[in-house]
């Protein structure tokens, strides 16, 4: 299936593998400790420091890497905790109809009608703020999205024969919902995937730069920026390396979202 | 002999494929392919799905459909080579000098559209006519094709006429034009047969009264004997046979064409009724929301291992019985015996062995599989689910189910997407046989199919039936498939059963009047039959 990947896919699939690859690995390439201050304030990128040095003389390459570990984590969690929850009770929804459906949807659409930041910023001020209620919270909110596109899809797929051959051979809610629709939904779902993936990046990253996200001296992305936003009035470019970064990772994750994407809409056989 | 007004040489039409697990690569549809049209004649062309017919249809009007593209070859019209000129004068051709009649005019009128709007467009922006003119037109057409109200009815909406009335309109709006030649494209494919034949008639006569030269395009020989002077007979892109409709009809050359000619022409010995295994006994039934009865007191009876064919046009219910057997719709009134017991009227609460013993056969194969599963997968799972087979076990019992249908066990490991119509069918035959049951609901199994795989299927199913003793409840619309393979015949109309009996009672006169148009009105392979049944019939059809 690797043969006809197109360039661009390869690119996307290049620079995430690449991302993620730093973020698992991060203590042994990164050339400093996380909170170590080695250096001048705001020194400009040299030999020693590749990047330079940030707002309080600690080494930006090594920030960076161990930011991009802590932003990518959270994301993956979220993404994961949103996906697992959204489709699960998106393609129940879709299957069971009536009450549940109702039930589900309309209190779907009341959390939906209040803006997801706003959402998470109250009940992260009322909250002790640690990864794990920021991936609780993160994951929460998004699943309202995964659980709406979820249904949309499984609602189109539970009124197809194969559908009504598996209920008439007397199938429990189970096997339709993971047998005979899942498989058929996969694929929007895991292109959906990658869009929400980077959402959660830019969500964290939002979250810390408005302090309510990771605490220092933890490093992630959004918080780079915010130690370094100062320098940019000084014309020091630290707080634009963690932005570089959260627009490549969002475009290579996007190029590889669009290119499965275009697999199951190309796949005419695949879902009739 | 006058020049010719269409002449085609040596045309070639190439198109592009994108095969999910392969690069896209570019193969040839059309193999060279020669014929000429003399003005005011009609040449039908006619072949299976895939046979190239449509695509050399629309080469007339220069045109390929998505990714076609016409290779090689003449196709002159009025003395010019409309391949050579640009898209200018491609333009100046179409919508003036050659139009265009789709399969579903449902699908090809703009909705938000007035009727006379869309049928005047062409005329007008090519010029030919003033607005008032093309009206005045419109509307000669729309009394000539015999449409209700045609001084009014162009100012209604696509939706607010019948799909019989809509494919006249779209004939009208090819006219308008005054054009040379009209492509009709599969025009009656998609209607119930008591509306075919009008729909037929009425293009017939357009096509005299107008000395309009046309292609007629269809994958029934019965249909295009009516209106042809000459038939081309297409096989996958190459010309099998060219000639008079006369010597294609009565005196085929070719095997193939033979074949066609001879289609359904099963014969089958008509059982007397017995104990019947399942019986349904004044079903009334209504959808949820709504307020009319769609069955009225439904009665009908299946003797085991017999078919029962159930025939009417789109709309009568034939289906909805199915969904009331089923369980799939509980009904308002009424019951239903099976095997001796009496079902349950919703599905979920259904034994496990009534299940079992009731299985349905689809229309459309393609969506009755799921595509992420294998044939294994679809075939192996009534075994596992009904008779607990697991293992070596199961991958025989498959293998065997497998070589019923006339398929080898080469096939357990492929998906419904790798396989042909005619065998997607046949999986689906053999995921209702794995249950073993005591009745198969055949629900119109082979009417989306070419006319000689469908043929298949029903000798496949006739041998099923005598080898394992299945009842069959076989909906259609098609007398000729009830012919081939009922042993009794229930006729429904507007959600009542009409006429019930044993095929020879109900196929005998005298005939009720709905029974008469049914029957008169499907097609036959005779020259002339048209007239004859236009002007011997008792009641209109119910699309007027």
């Amino acid at each position: 299936m690797f043969k006809n990947i197109p360039i661009s896919a390869l690119i996307g699939l290049f620079f995430t593998g690449l991302y993620f690859f730093i973020a698992i690995f991060a203590p042994w390439l990164a050339p400093y400790g996380m909170a170590e201050a080695v250096g001048d304030v705001w020194e400009p990128a040299s030999s020693k420091h590749w990047l330079g040095t940030d707002s309080i003389g600690r080494d930006l390459l090594s920030r960076m890497i161990y930011g991009g570990r802590t932003t990518i984590f959270i994301a993956t969690a979220a993404t994961i905790l949103s996906f697992t929850l959204g489709s699960c009770l998106g393609l129940l929804a879709a299957v069971m109809g009536g009450w549940v459906d109702q039930a589900i949807s309309r209190f779907v659409d009341l959390i939906m009608s209040i803006p997801s930041l706003i959402f998470a910023l109250v009940v992260l001020s009322v909250m002790p703020v640690t990864i794990p209620v920021l991936i609780v919270v993160m994951g929460l909110l998004d699943s309202t999205r995964v659980y709406r596109l979820s249904r949309a899809v499984a609602v189109d797929i539970n009124v197809m024969d194969y559908v009504e051959a598996a209920t008439l051979r007397g199938e429990g809610k189970s096997w339709i919902i993971f047998r005979e629709i899942l498989p058929n939904a996969l694929s929007p779902l895991v292109a959906e995937m990658g869009l929400r993936f980077i959402f959660a990046v830019l969500f964290v990253s939002t979250l810390s730069f408005l302090g309510l996200g990771v605490q220092p001296p933890g490093a992630d992305w959004g918080g780079i920026v915010k130690e370094n936003k100062d320098g940019i009035v000084y014309g020091i470019p630290a707080a634009l390396v963690p932005a570089f970064a959260i627009a490549t990772l969002a475009i290579s994750v996007n190029l590889v979202a669009d290119w499965v994407l275009n697999r199951t809409t190309s796949l005419k056989g695949g879902r009739g | 002999m006058s020049d010719p007004l269409l002449k085609v040489r040596g045309l070639k039409i190439g198109a592009a494929v994108y095969p999910p697990d392969a690069k896209p690569h570019k193969i040839k549809i059309v193999h060279g392919v020669d014929f000429e049209l003399q003005k005011g004649k009609v040449l039908g062309l006619i072949g299976e799905s895939g046979a190239g017919k449509s695509t050399i249809g629309l080469s007339a009007l220069g045109y390929g459909r998505g990714g076609v593209e016409l290779t090689g070859g003449e196709v002159w019209v009025n003395g010019r080579d409309i391949l050579q000129g640009g898209i200018r004068d491609l333009r100046k051709l179409r919508g003036a000098e050659v139009t265009y009649v789709a399969q579903s005019a449902a699908a090809s009128f703009n909705p938000a559209k007035k009727i006379m709007d869309q049928v005047v467009e062409a005329s007008v922006s090519q010029g030919k006519f003033s607005r008032a003119d093309a009206e005045a037109k419109a509307r000669l057409l729309f009394d000539k094709l015999g449409l209700p109200d045609p001084d009014n009815i162009g100012s209604r909406y696509p939706h607010q006429v019948s799909g019989g009335q809509l494919q006249r309109c779209m004939t009208a709006l090819a006219l308008c034009p005054e054009p040379d030649l009209v492509v009709f494209d599969e025009p009656t494919t998609a209607l119930d047969v008591t509306t075919q034949i009008d729909v037929l008639a009425a293009i017939k006569e357009a096509i005299r009264d107008t000395g309009v030269a046309a292609l007629y395009i269809t994958h029934d020989l019965a249909v295009v004997a009516q209106v042809s002077d000459d038939i081309m007979v297409l096989k996958m892109g190459n010309m099998v046979e060219y000639g008079p409709v006369d010597q294609i009809i009565n005196n085929p050359q070719e095997e193939y064409t033979k074949a066609l000619v001879s289609v359904r022409s099963i014969n089958h010995e008509e059982k007397t009724p017995t104990q019947p295994i399942l019986s349904a006994k004044n079903i009334t039934a209504r959808y949820k929301g709504t307020k009319f009865d769609v069955l009225h007191d439904v009665s009908v009876d299946i003797s085991p291992g017999q078919t029962l064919a159930v025939v009417g046009e789109s709309g009568s219910g034939k289906s909805t019985l199915a969904r009331v057997i089923t369980g799939l719709l509980p009904p308002k009134g009424g019951s239903t015996d099976f095997a001796g017991r009496t079902l349950t009227p919703d599905q979920p609460s259904r034994s496990r062995e009534d299940l079992r013993e009731l299985q349905m056969i689809y229309q459309m194969a393609d969506v009755a599989m799921n595509p992420r599963q294998t044939v294994g997968t679809i075939i192996g799972r009534p075994l596992e689910f009904y008779f607990s087979m697991k293992g070596e076990e199961k991958r025989k019992r498959i293998a065997e189910l497998l070589e019923e249908i006339e398929m080898g066990d080469g096939f357990i490991d492929r998906y419904p997407a790798e396989l042909s119509g005619g065998q997607k069918q046949r999986v689906c035959i053999a995921r209702a046989l794995a249950a073993k049951p005591k009745l198969i609901i055949c629900d119109e199994v082979t009417s989306a199919l070419d006319p000689l795989v469908a043929d298949g299927i029903l000798k496949l199913l006739l041998d099923l039936q005598k080898r394992e003793d299945v009842a069959y409840l076989f909906i259609t619309h098609d007398l000729a498939t009830v012919r081939a393979i009922a042993d009794s015949i229930a006729v429904m109309y507007q959600g009542r059963v009409v006429r019930y009996g044993t095929k020879s009672e109900v196929l005998s006169p005298p005939f009720d009047d709905y029974t008469d148009l049914l029957l008169s009105s499907v097609p036959e392979m005779k020259l002339g039959w048209l007239e004859n049944v236009i002007a011997t019939r008792k009641m209109e059809s119910a699309g007027n």
